[in-house]
Parts: C-alpha cells; structure tokens; sequence
C-alpha cells in the first residue's frame, strides 16, 4: 500500500503532463490573434556576435506543437503562391525551405519578419495582405519543412502527386545561416 | 423420474476398462450435493482477490464483465446524445461548437456501434450459449478472455483520448479524405483506427470461440435441430463477425498506412480511390447491424415460448430465416452508396436485395405472432419489452424498405429521416429485446429478481420516449434537414420539430435511470430467485441461480427440443458421468447429432491473456502513431505469446494421464 | 432570410415530383402493412388466455401439425413477398423516369464543392459567355440543368430537396445530376455529406427564374464588376485590391484575381452570403469582414483587423458589385 501511495504523484504528474501535451496537439483555434500577442523585441540574424553570445530570448510560436495551424500552413503555402517561387519546399527562383540553410534565420521571429517586411531579391512584403495569425500558421509549416517542429503534429502527406517526404517523415535538421563557413 | 447416468466410454465408470493403470479420480455425474459436486466445486473455482479476477477464465464471470462494461459505454455514449439533443433544441444555439459537436456525435455513434452493442451480444452469448448447450466452459476460455481485456483497454483509449481533445471527429464511419492524412488533422483519426482494431480482435477472438463451443461443445443428444433459437443466432451472429469484421480491419489499416506510411490507397491523384473505403467500411458495416439485430432476434425466439407457454410455432423456419438472414445481409452493402456515382442498374440489384432480406425477416414475425396467438400469455415486463419490439422494430424495417429504394433514398440519404430509421431498427430491434432479456435473465445472473413495477414503469417510459424522440425526426427528415449539423438556422423551421426531439430524449433518460436504480437495488435486496422463475424450457434453468463455478454436476442428456418441458423417453438417460471432478475436463460432440466424441481437457486459468492483451495494445497503439511501432511494437506481444502458449510440464502431465483413463 | 421551399414533399420541379409519388405508394402500402401487423399482435393479445409461470406449457404442439396457422403465416409472407416484389418494381420504375428526363437545350453547370462553399461554372460553347459564380444558382423555369459534379478537398453532396435527388462530390471523381424546375420560386439546398466543421451552414440556394428574367441574370453576371460610383466605394476597391482580399477573391475587372474563395464579381446581387448563413446585408457583410469565425467557426477566412472607416469603404465596395 505505502508503494502504490508513492507512485501516484508520479502518475498524476505524467498523466497532467499527457493532457497538456494532447491538449495542445489538438487544439482547434479558431479566433483571431490576440492583439498585442506578438511584439517581437528583437531577432537574430546571425550567429556571429562580438563579444560574447547573444542572449536574446526567441520567441515561442507556439503554433510549433499545433497539429490544426500546421496543416492551415500547409493549405496557405499552396493558396498564396508560395510553391510559385519555393516549389514544395525545394526552391526554384527562391531559396530552397526544406534544407538547413537559412539565409535570414530559422527562428519563428525570424521566419515571420522574413514573411512579413520580404527580402531582397524577389521574397515580397506580405505585411498588410496575410493576417498576423496566418502568418504564424505560415511560419510554423515552413520550419516543419526541416523538421524543426514536433513530428507528431507535423502534417502528413497531402491527397495530391506524390511530391515530397510529408512533413511528419522528416528528420530534425539543424539549422545553418550564411555566416557558417561551408566547405 | 429416476436419474440414470449414462457411462462415457474409455471412463472408469466403464466396465470394459476397468483394471487400467491410474490412480482413481472423483468423477461427475452424481447430484448436487454430492462429493463430486464438491469436487466440481473445488475444481472449477478461481482463486479470490486481484490474482484469481485477471487470472479466471469462467464464461461467467467474463460474460458479465462485458455486459457491464458495454453498458457503462452505453451511458457515456447517451450522455454525449443528451447534449447533442440538448444543442439541437433551440436553432442557433451555442451550447456546443462545431468542433466539439463533431467529436460528440462521432463518439456516440462509434461508441453504440463497436463499444456497446456488438460487446454486449457477445458477453450474453459467452455467458448463456454454454449453459444453453449443457457444457462446462466456452471452447477457448484463454482467448476470450484476452479478447475482454483487449476491448476494455482499447475503449479507455478512445476515451481517454476524447478527453484530452484527441476524440474522433469524422462520424461512425470515418470517410476518407476527411480522416485521410491531409484533412484528419491530427490524431483524431489514429485514435478512431485503433478503436477499430481492438473491437474488431475482440469480436473475432470471440467469434470463433462461440462458434466452436456451439458446433462442437454441446450436450449429448442435442443434435442442431433440437438447439435453441438464441444459440442457433449466435451462431449465426459469429460466423457473420468472422466474415465481415476483417474488412473494416482492413479498411482501417490501409487508412493508418496512408496517415502513418504516406502509401496512397485512398488518393485519387496518385491511383487510389476514396470510394474504396466505403466499399470496404460498408461490406464491414452492413453486416454488423445484422449481427447486433440477429442475436436480438434470438432473445426475443427466447422470450416468446416462455411468456406464451407453447414451444415456438414454425422453429424450422425461424432457423432457416436466421440463416438467410446472415447469407443475404452481406449482399446490401450498396445501399449506403447509392448517392455516390455507382452505375444505376447496379444500385438497384442492391435495392432487390435489401428487399429480399425483409422475407426472412417477415417468416420470423408472423410465426412469432402466431406462436402468441396459439398461446397462454404471461404477460410480464420480458414480454411487455417484446411488444415493444414488434411496435417499434415493424416501423424501422418499413422505414427501411423506404430507404432501400433507390429514387426515395436520393431524398432521405443521410438526413434525419435514416438517423430515425437507423434508431428505430437498433433501439427498437435490439435494445427492447437486450432490456426484455436482461430482465429475464437477471434472476440467473444474480440470484435476484429485478422488480416488476420499476421494470413496467421503465419500458413505458422508453417506449413513449423512443418514439417522441425519433418519430418527428422522420419529418425532419422529409422537410430537409441533413445529418450530423451542430446547429441550425430559425428560417428552416425544424426547431419545433427537434424541440419535441429532445423532450423525447429526455424520457429516454429517465427511463434509463430507473432500470440503473431496478439493477442496483435488487442486485442487493432483491426478491431471491430460485432455478427456474419463469417456468422456462433451456438448459440454463436447470441449475442454480447463480449458477455454480462448473454449470453442471453432471452434463445432461438432451432428448428433446425442450429439454426442461418435453417428458422424456422412460429409458434415456438424464445426464452422462465420467468426466474428472478434479480436473477441468469437458465433452467435445459431433456436430449433427452431438454424439460423444472426446474429452476435452480445459486450459487452466492464467494471466498471460491479460498480459498478451496489454501487449498487443502497445502494439496497435504505439504503430498508429509511428511507423517504428509497427515493427518494434511486435517485440511485447511476442514475449507474451511465448509466454502463453509455453507448455507446462504438470499439465501435459496430467492430461496424458487423464487420456489414458481418469 | 429568404423565404424557400426544402421539402422532398413539396416538389418543384419533374425529377422530385417523380421521388415524390413514389413516396406516396411507398407510404401507402407500408402504412398498411404496419397496420395489418399491429392489428394481428392486437388480436392475439387479445384472444390468448393469460398464464402464469407455472402454467403447464403446451408441449403435445411439439408433435402436432397447425395446418390454420401454417396457412396464415404463408398467405402473410407470400403476400409480403408479392408487395416487395411490387415495390422493387415501383423503385425501379421511378430510377428510369429519373434517368430519362430529357436533356434538350439543357443549360450546363459545373459545381465544384469546397469545405464549405460552392463554386458554380456556367457553361457555355461560346467560351467568352463562361462566368463564375457562389452559393447561389439562377436556372431558368421549364429548361433541364445538367450539373456536373466535382469536389477539390473532401466528399461533398449536393442536395435541393424540392428539386431533386442528392448526389455525393467524391474528389477524383465526376458526378452528374440532372433536373428541371417547372414552378418558379427559390429553392433550398443544403451540403448532405458531412465535410468537416462548417458542413451544417453550407447552403445553396437555387433561383427558378422566368426565361427572360433568368436571360437579364446572366447577361448581368457576365458583365465585369461595376465602376465604383463613390469616394467610399473607390477607397474599399483600393483596399480590397492592395490588402488581403485580393489573396482569395476575384473580382472581374479589377486587379483582385484570387481563385480560391468565391467569386465576388456580382456578390451584391446574391441573397445571401457565406453559404446561406447570413442574409446579404450591410450589416451581416461588415460583421463577416471582420470576423468569420464568430458567425462560422473553423471557415478558410480569417478575420481581418481593420479600422471602422477601412471596413465601411470595403462593405460598401462590396455593395456596389451587382
């Protein structure tokens, strides 16, 4: 009996955390975003830093573990174009998004500033024509395209050809930005 | 009348084998209070506590721990309808959101479907078909038991799952592509593929234990045409699961491959086909109605010659309608599709075989109606709840030859007119009957009886409730409203109309309520009963209520189609001796005639099925969710199987020495 | 909202008048079916003897024949048998009517289902005279339609009671379906085959229109959208142009050229929007703008913060699209 005692907390906390977790996976949000939910302070865009390393907080898009704005990501990718110039991910007159190199930082802040203010060379500002929220739904799907989002929410394959690896298959890749010397 | 037994061959009792080697065992036979009996006792008893509850294989006690669970999902799954009832009352209501209505009204109709009402046949099957045939145990008792615990964990999954927001989502019947891998956002569908899984191992592990104890376990002298009619749709019923049933396993896996794999049964740009899953869902789905309405109609062939004190008119022909039935019912399966874009001509072979079932359908009512109208009639509550049936149950199958037209189902497909029919054939055809039978067959359950007025008080209070509930929904229906909508706007006018709906449903709650508070207070301070109540005519009603641990001192000897009423031959004997009193040995039978052919020795009970059972669902659950777990997930149930099935050296010890003589 | 006839018992039009008699039979006989059965349970209630449990059971009927009640159970199931059989008949009958309507100078529609809008095509051989339209259908009275039926996400089923049978959008699949209105009016019709969260609010709407009237209809809807007539109007086409509308919906003539949501072009001379789920109105439409997910919960458009001034000119740009 003093053992089955001893074990409840456990349980308890493993089946708190269970819920949470599930909860979040599965959470259905539908409303808009909050106003004032997304004041990016500041970003990184590089990992070189004089003087030490730089201990700016990213910013948690907490769409990351959302398995319904994943797949909303996903839908807008193809609905907005964005396979126009980045294909399924592959490139073509943009940068590749499913590989591990990013040119302005793989962070969600980054991601989003990338999506929202465009880029050089052809990346167009999509600040006042996407809706904050989707722009997050949209941030997250792209980092899920190198595995930088849990597996188990990550979209599946799409009910279309064959194209890609779904999401969901994946493997965690570790992001590498223009400052990295490559071979 | 004298009790003459009967020696087995090759027994001890057996003049021609007396001298062999062996020691001398205590063997049946002998009356109740005997030392055998005793032996019997002391044999087939489980130990007590935790240890002897997962380690038992008693038919009983499993048969009744899934009726009880079936009907603890049975109450979760009418709580999720009173709040659906409860949001579709008033139009726009905004009690419930789209997205939690569509996790309820797909956890109703899953959890009714494959949690409660197939469970719930087989649990009465596994607890009344051995006593109904006069034999010891069910033929596999293992397997049946690792086929409960498999249900029980699965269930707790899918419900536990819609706790933590992860409950299915895209109604009973799962299409594709919503619960595909692009449009089943999540989990939810995962979850809903396993349920499938775990229910439908279940209904095949016991499925083919039913069958085997019915064609091969019976008492001597109950040749097939002197079986009872709920054994025969039992039968029935588990032949149809074995069939059917590997189809939406199917079905379901190739949708978890796509979801899990990325393989592309179900995509039409790559070469698959959505309507493939209908196909193989409702080749699956049609025959599962039927094998929770079969055993039904086998409760009322039960109820009837007892409560109109006359064997059933026409027993012939309500067995070969049984039969048809199981044949025909896997021929309809179209008639779910016929809105899809099928040829024409071959919709309407399908609307010719949705009508041809109804003649085997139609033999069994007209001779059930004649077998009351050539009868004494005892009307008490198993009766009243019969008569339900027929008022009710006529009305669905009429509806439903409405709906198997295939112009008129153009109009009604998937509108609230077929979620009236489909009401009115389940809850009328098989809920009245499973309530009738409960009532009949709780003094053998539990010694007690269930008390006669809440009893009528709960059947008229269902049966107003059913049909103020469901009755405007065939209106509903007709005046356009579709399936499976959260809410609804006041410029339709179905707001009345669902008004009434809910304050049927409400009735239907309260007369639910009662038979909890019959069950519960006469379970504990109900009046006692003694063998045989109802003054009936199967085998079960020849021992105790309860029954003991191993059914019968001595396996009787069947000589008529009645056993309990018909007077016997002067010289046949009443039961046959020589099995082991102290080993758990039983009688195998020919199939025809149920001639003595072997004796059988029964597995001892263990806890390696409860084991293999929680194995296997770490298997089907961890390979839903990854494709890893397809293959790692093999390694438990492996162990377990080994486990199992690894032979002991005391018990082939023993069954060698039993072979030899007892 | 709009006054419609959805009721399978209230055709409108020859294919469900066709459903609708055999309805009737099919109601008759099983009415009378239903009734003869009851009266024969009500019978042998009545006449049997009451027992108890210990009322001797009447076990010599195991060995004697019942030739009366033989005869009644087989008159009752050939006589069933022969009803059946005359229904299958009736069914099989009312499938050909169906299938044999004639489809002269019919007028071709493609209907492609989307979670949880329909997009309408009306086809025609003069490829300049095609127009896009939503949620609402204009036919003309007395001339067969001919719908062609895709889906692009899931299954769909398009369903007008009061003029026809439903047929189920399955993607990867072409359906057809055809009917013909022969009373003018408005009829309902709603999506029957649950598609995900918005399934209950995806209504259709189907506009039986006189020849000429339906002739003025779609010369107007092949015209490109209207000049903006006001300051207000011109500033809500700019801002529908440059902000996020124009990511989703077209309108023709202008440089708003999205192709999946529905089309706006003639948006304003619908009766309703959001697939029948508001009337189309100034107040429902600013209301929808700025958040769709209050009125449909889970809908592809988002809500769209804009300032009350923004949303006016945009709700009255709208306005003006007849």
């Amino acid at each position: 009996m003093k053992n089955a005692n001893r074990m409840r907390i456990p349980v308890v906390a493993l089946a708190v955390l269970a819920t949470l977790y599930g909860c979040e996976r599965e959470r259905r949000d539908f409303g808009p975003t909050p106003s004032g939910a997304t004041a990016i302070k500041s970003m990184r865009m590089s990992d070189l830093f004089p003087g030490g390393s730089d201990k700016t907080p990213a910013v948690d898009n907490r769409y990351d573990d959302n398995a319904y704005a994943l797949a909303e990501g996903k839908r807008l990718f193809h609905w907005y174009n964005c396979t126009g110039c980045h294909g399924e991910g592959g490139g073509g007159s943009g940068p590749a998004l499913m590989d591990n190199v990013w040119i302005y930082g793989s962070e969600s802040e980054n991601v989003f500033a990338t999506i929202v203010q465009g880029r050089p060379n052809g990346m167009p500002a999509f600040g006042g024509r996407i809706p904050e929220k989707e722009v997050w739904q949209l941030v997250a799907y792209v980092r899920s395209m190198s595995g930088l989002v849990s597996s188990q929410a990550a979209p599946n394959r799409d009910d279309a050809m064959h194209a890609k690896k779904p999401e969901s298959e994946v493997d965690r890749q570790r992001p590498v930005d223009v400052s990295t010397p490559r071979p | 009348m004298s009790s003459v037994g009967a020696a087995l061959p090759g027994s001890a009792d057996d003049a021609s084998t007396a001298g062999r080697a062996g020691p001398r065992r205590i063997l049946d036979g002998a009356g109740r209070d005997s030392a055998a009996a005793h032996a019997l006792q002391r044999t087939w008893s489980d130990k007590p506590g935790v240890l002897g509850f997962l380690r038992t294989n008693d038919h009983k006690r499993i048969g009744r721990r899934f009726v009880v669970t079936a009907f603890l999902f049975f109450l979760l799954a009418g709580a999720l309808a009173a709040v659906m009832r409860a949001q579709l009352a008033l139009p726009d209501s905004h009690l419930v959101g789209p997205d939690l209505y569509d996790q309820l009204f797909t956890m109703h109709g899953t959890t009714m479907m494959f949690v409660f009402a197939v469970p719930v046949m087989q649990g009465l099957s596994v607890y009344f078909v051995p006593l109904m045939v006069g034999t010891r145990n069910t033929a596999f008792p293992r397997m049946t038991q690792c086929a409960y615990w498999v249900y029980v964990v699965g269930a707790l999954t899918f419900w536990i799952a819609f706790a933590l927001n992860t409950g299915a989502d895209a109604g009973w019947f799962a299409y594709v592509p919503l619960t595909g891998p692009q449009y089943g956002v999540g989990h939810r569908a995962d979850l809903w593929n396993n349920l499938v899984n775990f229910t439908e191992a279940m209904g095949l592990m016991v499925a083919v234990d039913i069958a085997t104890v019915i064609l091969k376990m019976r008492a001597p002298g109950m040749s097939l045409r002197r079986m009872p009619l709920f054994v025969w749709a039992s039968l029935v019923a588990s032949v149809m699961i074995i069939f059917a049933m590997p189809s939406v396993m199917l079905a379901a896996n190739l949708v978890s491959f796509d979801r899990t794999f990325g393989t592309h049964f179900f995509n039409p740009a790559e070469g698959g086909d959505a309507l493939l899953w209908q196909h193989l869902f409702w080749f699956f789905g049609h025959p599962e109605v039927y094998f929770i309405f079969i055993p039904a109609l086998g409760f009322v062939s039960t109820i009837i010659p007892v409560f109109a004190r006359r064997p059933m008119f026409g027993h012939d022909a309500v067995v070969m309608s049984l039969i048809a039935t199981g044949f025909l019912a896997f021929g309809l399966w179209v008639h779910h599709m016929f809105a899809t874009n099928l040829p024409e001509l071959g919709k309407s072979f399908f609307t010719a075989m949705s009508y041809m079932i109804a003649i085997p359908t139609a033999v069994q009512i007209f001779c059930w109606i004649a077998t009351l109208w050539t009868g004494r009639l005892n009307l008490r509550v198993p009766l009243l709840f019969v008569l339900g049936f027929f008022f009710i149950f006529v009305i669905g199958g009429l509806s439903g030859i409405m709906v198997g037209s295939v112009p008129l189902d153009l109009q009604v497909h998937d509108t609230y007119f077929v979620v009236a029919h489909l009401h009115y054939v389940l809850i009328g055809g098989a809920v009245f009957p499973l309530f009738g039978i409960l009532h009949y067959w709780f003094p053998k359950l539990t010694g007690r009886m269930l008390d006669e007025r809440l009893g009528r008080w709960q059947f008229w209070l269902f049966f107003v409730g059913f049909n103020v509930a469901f009755f405007p929904m065939h209106i509903l229906g007709l005046q356009g409203m579709p399936r499976r909508m959260y809410t609804y706007g006041a410029e339709t006018g179905w707001g009345p109309m669902n008004l009434v709906a809910t304050i049927g449903a409400a009735v239907i709650a309260v007369s639910v309520l009662l038979f909890l508070v019959n069950v519960v207070r006469s379970w504990l301070h109900g009046e006692r009963a003694g063998d045989d109540p109802w003054g009936a005519d199967t085998l079960e009603w020849s021992t105790r209520s309860p029954p003991p641990p191993y059914n019968f001192a001595a396996l009787p000897v069947v000589t008529s189609r009645q056993p309990l009423w018909a007077p016997r031959p002067p010289d046949a004997p009443t039961h046959v001796s020589g099995l082991s009193a102290e080993d758990r040995e039983g009688l195998v039978t020919t199939v025809l005639d149920a001639l003595p052919d072997v004796r059988y020795s029964y597995p001892e009970p263990t806890v390696w099925p409860f084991v293999a059972a929680w194995a296997v669902y770490a298997w089907l659950f961890w390979s839903g969710l990854s494709s890893a777990g397809m293959f790692w997930g093999l390694i438990p149930p492996a162990i377990a199987f080994i486990g199992w099935y690894w032979p002991s050296e005391k018990e082939t010890t023993r069954q060698i020495l039993l072979d030899k003589r007892p | 909202m709009i006054e419609a006839l959805h009721n399978v018992q209230a055709p409108g039009g020859v294919q469900a008048q066709a459903v609708y008699h055999l309805w009737l039979l099919l109601l008759a006989v099983c009415t009378i079916v239903f009734v003869a059965v009851m009266a024969a349970l009500a019978l042998a209630l009545r006449r049997a003897r009451r027992a108890g449990a210990e009322t001797r059971p009447r076990v010599e009927l195991l060995e004697r024949r019942e030739p009366a009640v033989v005869r009644a159970v087989v008159i009752g199931v050939a006589v069933s048998a022969a009803l059946l059989l005359g229904l299958l008949g009736a069914s099989v009958y009312t499938s050909r009517t169906l299938a044999g309507m004639p489809l002269t100078d019919a007028l071709h529609i493609e209907l492609t289902a989307h979670q949880w809008w329909w997009e309408a095509r009306y086809d025609d051989p003069a490829p300049s005279r095609i127009f896009l339209t939503a949620n609402e259908l204009h036919v003309p009275v007395g001339r067969p339609v001919l719908l062609t039926l895709r889906a692009s996400d899931v299954i769909h089923s398009f369903w007008v009671p009061s003029l026809t049978g439903k047929k189920d959008l399955i993607p990867g699949r072409e359906a057809m379906v055809t009917f013909r209105a022969d009373h003018a009016g408005v009829y309902r019709g709603q999506c029957a085959e649950f598609c995900g969260y918005q399934h209950a609010k995806m209504a259709l709407f189907v506009f039986a229109d006189e020849p000429e009237a339906w002739q003025h209809w779609a010369e107007g809807q092949l015209a490109p959208a209207a000049a903006p007539r006001t300051a207000l109007e011109a500033r809500g086409r700019e801002l529908f142009e440059t902000g996020t509308c124009a990511m989703c919906h077209a309108v023709a003539g202008t440089l708003a050229g999205g192709r999946h949501a529905p089309d706006l072009t003639h948006v304003a001379s619908r009766a309703t929007l959001a697939a029948g789920a508001m009337p189309n109105d100034v107040a429902a439409r600013t209301a929808w703008i700025l958040d769709p997910q209050a009125i449909k919960p889970g809908v592809n458009m988002p809500a769209t913060r804009l300032a009350p001034e923004d949303a006016a000119a945009i709700t009255a740009f709208l306005g003006s699209l007849q």
